[in-house]
């Protein structure tokens, strides 16, 4: 499994199998959001907010 | 083949599409239209309704709604649009654009409204005559206190938006219920200046959540805790709870009192009978499937691919 930096952490992924929106967890413990797949991008995934639910 | 696949050949098939991809292709047969799964966050529900989806053969496109953006009225627009964001507000927004570009939003934009705002949808229930538990509000303080007094301790104070229990307090007591709304007052946003007050109705460490697709009850949980907030999300215990027809009617009730759609029902048993206390729109399942055995998302995915031949 490939190991991608990020400047939270690494991820153990493979980023052939990633969808938009998915959570990862690197190994600082920083959780990530998939925000774009071509070129791979990530972002810090929000804390929750007060419209969040179901 | 995998969500991610699906959302390849989107790509590679969609081209003059619009941005939310209509078209897909299932299994190298061409469909000019699919079921739309508008997400924001992928949650274990999202997955396994894309796994439904795949496994019951229904085309689908995934679209990722952070990155969206959708002219009013401009085509073409997915025939069927599943609805599924963690946000609220962003949900019904795109709720509202698809619906103007013509597609058969689950739920519609006006459901979504109502069951997002605890005070629309107690409105509804009571109009509609489902039994729920005694609710008031009051948009001052003072006024807000004196109605605590006359619904009676303890008394339970809600934020007019919100899930998962957040911000729901039970006030023992006038100073409780004065301390909580001073601090609701100082949280800001005139949504927090309308107080929203319900009886507290002692219920059997229980209460029970039924799942509602369409005109059908097709299960219902138990959620069991030694707290008085329930939810799963919160710790709650889920185990089955049998379909009685008093419970399937007053919950089907409860979904036409909203709008009706994909809707899940939340009850507790008090002195009174069965008493609906929520309706939420974008219903989390995952603890419920092998509750109950029944199979939540293939019913979600089948209510969708419905709604998809009547548009055909």
């Amino acid at each position: 499994m490939p190991m991608l930096d990020t400047p939270y952490g690494r991820l153990d992924v493979d980023p052939t199998g990633l969808m938009l929106g998915e959570l990862l967890v690197t190994d600082e413990g920083a959780e990530l959001e998939v925000v774009a797949l071509d070129p791979l991008r990530f972002e810090l995934a929000p804390e929750e907010a007060e419209d969040w639910g179901e | 083949m995998s969500a991610a696949a699906a959302a390849a050949v989107v790509e590679e098939t969609a081209v003059g599409e619009g941005a939310s991809g209509a078209a897909v292709r299932m299994n190298g047969t061409p469909v000019a239209t699919g079921v739309a799964l508008v997400y924001d966050r992928l949650r274990e529900e999202e997955r396994l309704l894309f796994d439904a989806f795949e496994r019951l053969r229904i085309p689908f496109t995934p679209v990722y709604a952070s990155t969206l953006a959708l002219e009013l009225g401009a085509g073409p627009q997915p025939a069927v649009v599943l609805e599924r964001c963690v946000s609220q507000w962003r949900g019904l927004s795109l709720a509202h654009a698809y619906e103007a570009a013509g597609s058969a939003v689950i739920n519609r934009p006006d459901v979504i409204r109502t069951c997002g705002d605890k005070l629309a949808t107690s409105a509804a229930l009571v109009r509609h005559g489902v039994p729920t538990p005694r609710t008031s509000i009051a948009v001052d303080r003072d006024a807000a206190l004196a109605e605590a007094e006359r619904l009676g301790y303890p008394v339970v104070i809600k934020p007019l938006v919100g899930s998962w229990g957040r911000l729901v307090a039970r006030a023992e007591n006038r100073a409780a219920a004065e301390a909580l709304l001073e601090y609701k007052e100082v949280l800001g946003g005139p949504e927090h200046k309308v107080h929203y007050l319900q009886e507290y109705v002692e219920k059997p460490g229980r209460d029970i959540r039924a799942f509602v697709v369409g005109d059908e009850v097709i299960c219902a949980i138990y959620r069991t805790s030694e707290h008085w907030i329930t939810n799963t999300a919160r710790g709650g215990k889920a185990s089955d709870c049998p379909l009685t027809d008093d419970l399937a009617e007053l919950c089907l009730g409860a979904a036409r009192a909203v709008g009706g759609g994909i809707l899940a029902i939340d009850l507790v048993e008090s002195s009174r009978g069965l008493l609906v206390v929520e309706v939420n729109h974008t219903m989390e399942f995952r603890n419920s499937i092998t509750t109950t055995g029944v199979d939540i998302p293939g019913r979600i995915a089948g209510y969708a691919a419905r709604q998809l031949e009547l548009r055909a």
